[in-house]
């Protein structure tokens, strides 16, 4: 079967290269103690970060034959602290984007006047929520998150693995960074292990 | 021309102020009568040889010895830009880059104002091309290094907001355009606010030279005015080109974020391989 997403001898420093491969509507979790390098597999990904020797390929498509933001487009890295540009939460999502993030936004239960509100007055729930609508809105192909749900509660939590659950179904592929181990068994098939010394093993959930 | 010619009596007569100071640092326990005194002795020294090196310039008239100052100049304008920024692109960048667009600017401007608007004879007459250059490129060089260091100081703290849009598949130019925005505005604050002060509070240092030597005042003014504007257009053409030269060596093209293309600072990308290769 062709993979939806697949990575050949992604190199990490010091450690053996790395192979993942992903079939649609799938997800793969990533576990492992901070400094594990789990950030960093997935904006190696992205390709954020210089120097990669690794091949990746989306849907048979080498990562190379994409422009970089076109590639990014598709598969979309959301970090752990989310970046924010402007003033108002508004002010990050095109227009023709904004009906579509609403209805997400209640989806996950935030106000429909979020969209108005300044960046600097959001908790760290509600920043990362809207930061995962800023992904979703685009509809890419593979997600890549890290640690999506890291300071929500349990309803939050549930709504958002709804509407990443939903993605899947739809045909999107995740890999998500999470060191909750009921939300690995609630979404993912495979679980990639890191540890300290670099070393990787997968298992299946 | 009525002008009133100096001594060497009279110079140092104004020199014996600089007592003043020397006593207040010393009563006032300042540590600074070493520096002021060193300071006072180079501006001396460099001035006399500036002195004598112009004189013999503007009787030469010689094109190329002209080039060859104004080259010098040029090259001393580009170190002081670089000298000037905390954190700056690693390797001939550093110095190149800033160096490039004043290069760029300042020449550009002077030969226009030499010209179309001053019109010597012959057209690179030192006694007009290299005042007129010095002052254009002394206000290019603070607004390039102004510029410089704002692009580069601000984009390891603003990493985070420049990510967020490259990871969303922004172009780098649009995910680089607020900082190179802010850097902008930056290099060109201090034109703005010089041309806002002139005339109201301060007479700028050329025109108050030209009444000295008994030019009239009308007349200085207008050189004033010409020199205001080439110095804001100069200062804006090395801005735009060295901070979106910046902005393109902080980024590559697969429009990521190289900050391991500066130097100065602690680099995130060399401490985080050692956190993960331990």
């Amino acid at each position: 079967m062709t993979y939806l997403l697949e990575v050949c001898q992604l190199q990490r420093p010091g450690c053996e290269p790395l192979d993942i491969s992903l079939a649609t509507g799938e997800a793969l979790a990533v576990m492992g103690p901070s400094g594990a390098g789990k950030s960093r597999l997935l904006r190696a990904i992205a390709e954020l970060d210089p120097n990669e020797a690794e091949a990746v390929s989306l849907a048979g498509a080498d990562r190379s034959s994409f422009a970089a933001p076109a590639w990014r487009r598709q598969v979309t890295y959301v970090a752990a602290t989310p970046g924010w540009w402007a003033p108002t939460v508004a002010d990050h999502f095109k227009t023709e984007h904004l009906t579509d993030a609403n209805a997400l936004a209640t989806r996950v239960s935030l106000p429909s006047n979020a969209f108005e509100w300044t960046v600097s007055r959001l908790s760290t729930g509600e920043a990362q929520r809207l930061a995962l609508i800023r992904a979703l809105v685009q509809k890419p192909k593979v997600l890549l998150l890290d640690e999506p749900t890291a300071s929500l509660d349990d309803e939050a939590t549930a709504k958002v693995e709804a509407l990443l659950r939903q993605r899947m179904t739809d045909g999107a592929s995740l890999v998500i960074v999470t060191h909750n181990k009921n939300q690995v068994a609630r979404l993912a098939k495979h679980c990639l292990r890191m540890d300290r010394t670099g070393k990787v093993t997968v298992e299946k959930v | 021309m009525n002008i009133v010619p100096l001594s060497w009596w009279d110079v140092t007569v104004a020199a014996l102020l600089l007592m003043i100071n020397a006593g207040l640092s010393i009563r006032l326990q300042l540590h600074l009568e070493k520096s002021l005194v060193i300071a006072a002795l180079r501006m001396v020294v460099q001035l006399s040889l500036v002195g004598l090196l112009l004189k013999t310039l503007f009787a030469l008239v010689s094109p190329w010895l002209t080039a060859a100052v104004a080259l010098l100049m040029i090259l001393f304008a580009g170190y002081e830009a670089m000298a000037r920024q905390e954190r700056r692109l690693a390797g001939w960048w550093g110095y190149g880059l800033g160096s490039a667009a004043i290069l760029l600017a300042s020449t550009a401007v002077t030969v226009f104002a030499l010209t179309s608007q001053v019109q010597p004879q012959p057209w690179y007459n030192p006694q007009y091309a290299i005042p007129l250059l010095g002052m254009i490129l002394g206000n290019c060089m603070t607004g390039v290094a102004l510029g410089l260091n704002l692009l580069f100081t601000r984009a390891e703290p603003d990493r985070a907001s420049i990510e967020a849009m490259l990871a969303l598949g922004y172009s780098r130019h649009e995910a680089l355009k607020p900082l190179v925005r802010q850097a902008i505005k930056a290099g060109l604050i201090p034109i703005i606010n010089a041309m806002a002060a002139t005339g109201l509070i301060s007479l700028p240092g050329m025109m108050t030279g030209q009444i000295l030597a008994g030019v009239e005042p009308s007349q200085a003014v207008k050189y004033q005015m010409l020199i205001m504007f080439l110095i804001a257009g100069g200062t804006a053409i090395g801005l735009l080109v060295a901070v979106h030269g910046g902005a393109l060596r902080l980024s590559d093209e697969r429009h990521r974020l190289r900050l391991d293309r500066l130097m100065g600072g602690d680099s995130p990308l060399s401490d985080k391989t050692a956190d993960e290769s331990s």
